[in-house]
């Protein structure tokens, strides 16, 4: 969990073109992941979190303009080349989705699905391939992975498909996980088991992931630290028990006091007003300043600067109405 | 189960025929009763019945056996023929409200059809038509949306709408079936807040769906879960949650991530749920039971009553005494 971060994203813009023109759909996002760690990043839709994880993989429509830098164990994959994206993206870091229908081919049987990519990255033979995802089955609990293997992925409920979708995922052995939304059309009791995988992933293997998410509940139990997205830009971001425990941008408190089940003191399930922006009307000024009850005329105006508030926290919000009251 | 019910399932069986396959009993033997002015939330994982038990209770499914009454009617599918005006008064929402309007009506005809079809054909178009705005305000939204399309509202938005068209037949009883998995984290509360304010401002009895624990247990009055078609728990639900008599129910309180600082990893309940065409014989949550007995392969758990109004289905249950 120490020395250099794995991957170290900084400044990253999202241009996209729309039926309205182009615009910003990630602006300015910086974030780094060290081996071992789990990064939550939080949002609603239209945030920019999926586009964020997408970016890092070269994965954008076309059309869409990156810019800022995206270091992965030293290298820019902003600047890669499609072959060479294609050697990283894959092996070296992978992705689980949100449906893991869409990452697993509806025909073919699992086998077939989960030996393609190891031979291509690893250069395996096919009987080492399938030793392999035997490995991976067996690692995120299938209870019976020579029976899997056989079968085709209808046979499987949600809950076992987005293991073995996990299991396609960690097949190259990345070094790091981007889970989108991994945990969110699941059951609860199944949501644990994948929970109870991805940390023990990270404490076995070193595995780092990016886990996306707007279920706060579900990453204050795995994430080490938590970056908050609006509107494309960081609101608030620190460790979980920090930017969890003491939100400090409205919009993190908003989204906390909205859970059901919040910690926060007398909370009883108080929604925030209005809906997330869409990115063809994007306010002005901060992003936020619409649904905050806090803002004030500036709010409007000028774009809050992300700055660092002690405790290891950062926030973009220029009032600061929860700033801790000095004793 | 008691003479005031609104909504009343007694011994529901619903079974889905499959052509050269065993029938798959979604629900067997579920009893339930949503009196007036009462939330009942309904909880359980994907595949366990809860959206077919939804459905039988407003006559979308016909029971194999049992019957469901609605108001001392039977209610039971028509075909397509009309419903019967006395049962119009009980109404469903749906999980995608995308889907449950209709993308080329404008937003207020279609409430304003709600209005004449609830009232069975009596009133005149114009006459439904200025009962619009009052009931797109009851909703939390502007009358002025009236001549707006679907499409051009945010899925919490068109949960309201179409949840305005569900009041715009004047219901007594509203089923929702899982009214917020489909929406954005914030309007998830909106929507469920919105329920049940409506519920309680006007004495509807309302059946809660929702495979979301905490935002039944901020809701509803009383609690039912239910595991592979069987309703395994049903109580008060400050009880249900504070000392859940079911093994099944402790399971799923438990795998609820909590938010806030210093959280722990929810607790994982091993196994799937089994394929519902060949359950497990005895009690059929026994393959995953913590505290399995020998017994639980073999003999059907009995009803437990564990305190008024509470009851469990599991040989190790027993009573409480006192509240």
């Amino acid at each position: 969990m120490t020395g250099e971060p794995l991957l170290e994203v900084e400044n990253l813009t999202v241009r996209l073109r729309t039926a309205r023109g182009i615009r910003r759909a990630v602006d300015g996002v910086s974030f780094a992941i060290r081996e071992g760690e789990i990064l939550g990043v939080a949002g609603e839709s239209g945030s920019g979190k999926t586009i964020t994880a997408l970016a890092l993989l070269g994965l954008l429509p076309l059309g869409a303009r990156t810019s800022g830098s995206v270091r992965f164990a030293g290298t820019d994959l902003l600047t890669l080349r499609r072959r060479e994206l294609q050697k990283v993206r894959g092996a070296q870091v992978s992705l689980v989705s949100q449906d893991p229908m869409t990452s697993l081919h509806p025909l073919l049987r699992i086998e077939v699905q989960m030996t393609e990519h190891v031979r291509a990255h690893l250069g395996f033979s096919q009987a080492q391939a399938r030793e392999r995802a035997l490995e991976m089955l067996a690692a995120v609990r299938i209870p019976d992975p020579e029976q899997a293997l056989a079968s085709h992925p209808h046979q499987f409920s949600g809950g076992m498909r987005q293991r073995i979708a996990i299991a396609m995922a960690l097949a190259c052995e990345p070094r790091l996980l981007i889970a989108d939304e991994p945990t969110t059309a699941l059951d609860v009791t199944v949501q644990a088991g994948i929970l109870a995988l991805l940390d023990r992933l990270r404490r076995e293997r070193g595995v780092s992931v990016l886990f996306i998410t707007h279920d706060l509940g579900v990453l204050s139990s795995v994430a080490d630290r938590i970056c908050v997205l609006y509107g494309g830009r960081v609101a608030e971001h620190g460790a979980t028990s920090v930017v969890l425990g003491t939100p400090r941008h409205p919009y993190t408190e908003g989204l906390m006091r909205a859970l059901p089940g919040a910690a926060l003191a007398g909370a009883a399930m108080t929604p925030i007003a209005g809906s997330p922006p869409s990115l063809d009307a994007m306010p002005a000024g901060c992003a936020f300043h619409p649904r905050c009850e806090w803002a004030v005329a500036t709010c409007a105006t000028r774009v809050p600067a992300l700055r660092d508030v002690g405790d290891g926290r950062l926030l973009a919000c220029d009032v600061d109405p929860l700033a801790p009251v000095p004793s | 189960m008691s003479a005031d019910a609104l909504l009343e399932l007694r011994g529901v069986d619903v079974a889905y025929q499959r052509r050269g396959r065993a029938p798959v009993r979604a629900v067997l033997g579920a009893s339930l009763a949503v009196r007036a002015g009462e939330i009942v939330g309904l909880v359980g994982e994907s595949g366990c019945g809860k959206s077919t038990l939804g459905r039988a209770a407003v006559g979308l499914v016909a029971p194999t056996s049992g019957e469901v009454r609605f108001s001392g009617a039977v209610v039971a599918p028509i075909g397509r023929r009309a419903r019967p005006v006395g049962v119009r008064r009980l109404q469903m929402v749906f999980q995608d409200p995308y889907a449950s309007l209709n993308p080329r009506r404008k937003v207020g005809e279609q409430i304003a059809d709600a209005v004449r079809l609830g009232s069975g054909g009596g009133v005149r178009a114009d006459v439904a038509l200025a009962r619009v705005p009052e009931l797109l305000e009851r909703v939390g939204l502007s009358a002025q949306i009236a001549h707006r399309f679907p499409h051009e509202f945010s899925g919490g938005q068109c949960q309201r709408i179409a949840i305005a068209r569900v009041l715009a037949s004047d219901p007594r009883c509203i089923v929702a079936d899982e009214p917020i998995s489909a929406l954005d984290a914030s309007a998830q509360a909106q929507v469920a807040n919105l329920l049940a304010a409506v519920a309680q401002q006007s004495g509807l009895g309302l059946l809660f769906i929702s495979h979301d624990l905490s935002v039944v247990r901020k809701i509803a009055h009383r609690t039912a879960v239910m595991y592979l078609g069987r309703i395994v728990e049903v109580g008060p639900t400050d009880a249900v949650w504070s000392e859940p008599s079911h093994p099944y129910t402790r399971a799923l309180i438990a795998a609820i991530p909590r938010p806030g600082a210093g959280s722990h990893l929810p607790t994982e309940l091993p196994g799937d749920v089994p394929d519902p065409a060949r359950p497990p014989s005895g009690c059929r949550f026994h393959p995953r039971c913590p505290v399995v007995m020998e017994r639980c392969r073999t003999d059907d758990p009995p009803v437990v009553e564990v305190a008024p109004g509470w009851e469990s289905l599991c040989l190790r249950s027993v009573g409480r005494d006192g509240p």
